[in-house]
């Protein structure tokens, strides 16, 4: 019987994998284009635009392109900048916004639905109508410095580190995450742990964390994906650092966009920045879906 | 004992927060420690840098005083940086600033006014001298100018004349020529207008188009309303001469930035600004650069491209020492020659490679001397810039003529009227 399903099925599965397969060529072709454009020379560029050769490596190639990116943006240093920001952000993010998802769903406290629900209602407002108030806010808070090794009391986050991380440490869609994965785990995992004598904080770090690691990852990669602080920061990082040395990788495409544009450099410039993420998530996609599956069925 | 010093610590962290901007304004405010800080537009464009540092060391080794450092941003997001830097009371000392939005920064306390001697000024191009309400708030190194991208060859097979200075196209004429080129085949579209350039391209490039007409963005003699001069007879009779080069495909409506379509020989002309001259003269031999059609009000082209200005809250001393310093002839001319823009300066002019008087690129200075108009020296002029963006955009795209230009002046009426007039 089950032979029989199978066999019956394989037809109609290949109706469904045939428009997809149409849909994910088509989806790639943005990806060839800027690949394909970034060894071209502008000229070229311009004149295969209106043929298929736009998506075909033909003509004079070169990697001239690549090698003018060095020559107008420091690029290793906005990389190992959004590299640090990006670890930084997700590395704290996987701490505190488990354990507060861990907290307002396995925890019993007063006011826990009303946090909740207060924390949930703030994905409604869009990031960009936060930030001009959050520039305010980050241009005069205190932050300890140090000159030598002598402590002193600074006023202002701007052109920082930490203007870039700390911000988006608390993310209210990761705490939402967590919150709803912890829920569907066993309680009496906790109520044993508890009568061997462990105390909320080993529970969560013995028990609970070893058990969570689809969510960990789907949160990590919706983290560095997703966040205007992580690998697409660009608009907080624009308003809040003015230093060259303490840029991220995104602001550097404007780097390119002067009175006459080298589109080749452009595209060679976001090859570079790019490849490197779609190579995560070829690498992470199974635990992405997994794990985004999970999220949402289990409540 | 634990919870009453993280009450201590918390209260102590929040105190500090508020006294924040206490202390920051303070720091603000405070004596000059010497150092002035610069900030240009130009991440990305090593050749500009490379002159504003040389500027720089100039100053520093001239003087003892002030000690000049910069840092570069780049262009296309750097109003909003600066517009974050004014709200979190972070500018520094002086900043490059584009022409029209000097007025609206000047307007909001960015700046403060120069303390420039009149000698220096003077031999300035006017269009290069930001000022509002008679105050002198910038002065731009060089200038920009569009002009007409032509062919010979191209013209004279189609047998049309070539303008000059003295005698530019009538608007019956560019007509004529656009359909002449249309019909020899010889080319996709006939005038390249680069309509994919929505940064401020449109009203830099097509509002001097609409002000040949006899039209205009806003009434000059009030600065209050555009009514009548973005809506009125001759706009419209703008908006649909606009409208017909793409209606009847003299024009690409999704042509590319920067005059490719010219460059690429799929149109005939292409309206273009200065800078992309040079590489217009490496593609073609017989490359002209002509003066802009006249509509009946004369031949227009934008005016007005970035300039040096001193923040608010900069040392006034050491700012405007810095810009005499760097207003010399010598360092407009090694603008110019790093960058192909046009030198603010006559004298400087003398100094270069393409402006001098028997360089092949005079007639731009001339242009920019002759025609060359400002865009509105209004506050205003960042929200008149977006809307006219929009409404041209609706245009080309086959909106109808009369209700766009009405919409526009709609909403440039009532973000004025929010304003209070901007202070006019």
């Amino acid at each position: 019987m089950t032979t029989t399903n199978l066999k019956a099925g394989a037809p109609a599965r290949r109706w469904v994998y045939l428009p997809m397969a149409l849909l994910a060529v088509f989806f790639l072709f943005p990806i060839v284009f800027m690949v394909v454009a970034s060894l071209k020379t502008d000229r070229q560029i311009f004149a295969d635009m209106d043929s298929l050769k736009a998506f075909l490596p033909v003509g004079e190639l070169s990697f001239a392109n690549y090698a003018a990116v060095f020559d107008r943006v420091p690029f290793w240093r906005f990389l190992g900048n959004t590299l640090f920001v990006t670890f930084c952000v997700t590395a704290l993010g996987l701490i505190v916004n488990s354990m507060a998802g861990y907290a307002l769903a396995r925890m019993r406290w007063k006011g826990r639905g009303i946090v909740f629900g207060f924390i949930i209602a703030t994905l409604i407002l869009p990031f960009d109508t936060t930030i001009v108030p959050m520039v305010y806010l980050v241009a005069n808070l205190p932050w300890i410095g140090f000159e030598g090794i002598k402590p002193v009391l600074e006023i202002g986050w701007l052109n920082t580190y930490h203007v870039q991380i700390v911000p988006f440490v608390v993310n209210a869609f990761s705490i939402f995450l967590f919150a709803q994965y912890f829920k569907s785990l066993p309680k009496g995992l906790e109520e044993a742990a508890a009568m061997d004598g462990a105390g909320w904080l080993r529970t969560y770090w013995r028990i609970i964390v070893p058990l969570s690691k689809p969510v960990f990852a789907t949160v990590t990669i919706l983290t560095v994906v997703t966040s205007p602080a992580t690998w697409n920061a660009y608009l907080w990082p624009l308003m809040t650092v003015q230093s060259e040395e303490l840029r991220p990788v995104m602001v550097g495409v404007q780097y390119f966009f002067q009175l006459n544009i080298s589109w080749g450099e452009v595209m060679a410039y976001i090859s570079m920045i790019t490849l490197p993420m779609v190579a995560v998530f070829i690498a992470f996609q199974r635990s992405f879906i997994q794990s985004i599956a999970n999220a949402g069925m289990k409540d | 004992m634990q919870r009453r010093n993280l009450l201590k610590l918390a209260s102590a962290a929040g105190g500090a927060a508020l006294a924040g901007p206490a202390l920051s304004a303070c720091t603000a405010s405070s004596a000059s420690d010497g150092k002035l800080l610069l900030w240009t537009h130009s991440a990305g464009n090593d050749i500009e840098l490379a002159v504003t540092d040389d500027v720089i060391e100039a100053f520093n080794s001239g003087q003892d005083t002030y000690s000049a450092e910069r840092e570069s941003f780049p262009q296309d997001a750097y109003n909003d940086t600066v517009n974050a830097a004014a709200l979190s009371g972070d500018l520094p000392d002086l900043l490059t600033v584009d022409g029209p939005n000097v007025p609206n920064w000047a307007w909001a306390t960015h700046l403060q006014p120069l303390q420039l001697a009149s000698d220096i000024t003077d031999k300035f191009l006017p269009t290069t001298l930001g000022y509002f309400q008679d105050e002198l708030y910038a002065v731009g190194h060089w200038e920009a100018a569009c002009s007409i991208f032509a062919r010979e060859s191209v013209l004279e097979g189609a047998d049309i004349r070539i303008p000059t200075i003295d005698e530019p196209w009538t608007g019956d004429e560019f007509n004529e020529a656009l359909e002449r080129l249309q019909a020899a085949g010889d080319h996709k579209w006939a005038l390249d207008l680069a309509t994919a350039d929505i940064g401020e391209w449109y009203p830099y490039a097509y509002s001097p188009f609409l002000q040949s007409f006899g039209g205009d963005l806003l009434d000059h003699s009030t600065y209050r309303s555009a009514e009548g001069a973005l809506n009125g007879d001759a706009a419209v009779k703008w908006g649909k001469w606009f409208q017909g080069l793409f209606k009847n495909e003299l024009s690409n409506p999704e042509s590319p930035i920067g005059g490719e379509d010219f460059l690429q020989g799929k149109a005939a002309m292409s309206f273009n600004g200065n800078w992309g001259a040079l590489q217009a003269m490496e593609a073609f031999d017989d490359v002209l650069f002509l003066p802009p059609p006249d509509f009946g009000a004369g031949p227009k082209i934008g005016g007005g491209s970035w300039q040096w200005a001193v923040t608010a809250t900069a040392d006034s001393e050491g700012a405007n020492s810095w810009m005499e310093t760097a207003l010399s002839d010598e360092f407009v001319a090694q603008f110019a020659d790093q960058t192909g823009l046009i030198p603010a300066t006559d004298a400087a002019a003398e100094l270069t490679e393409h402006y001098a008087s028997d360089g092949d690129l005079r007639m731009m200075m001339e242009y920019s001397r002759n025609f060359a108009v400002l865009r509105p020296e209004t506050p205003a002029y960042a929200v008149i810039a977006s809307v006219f963006t929009q409404y041209a955009g609706d245009l080309i795209h086959g909106g109808d003529v009369a209700e766009s230009l009405d919409a526009a002046v709609a909403e440039i009426d009532a973000d004025i009227s929010s304003n209070d007039g901007y202070g006019f």
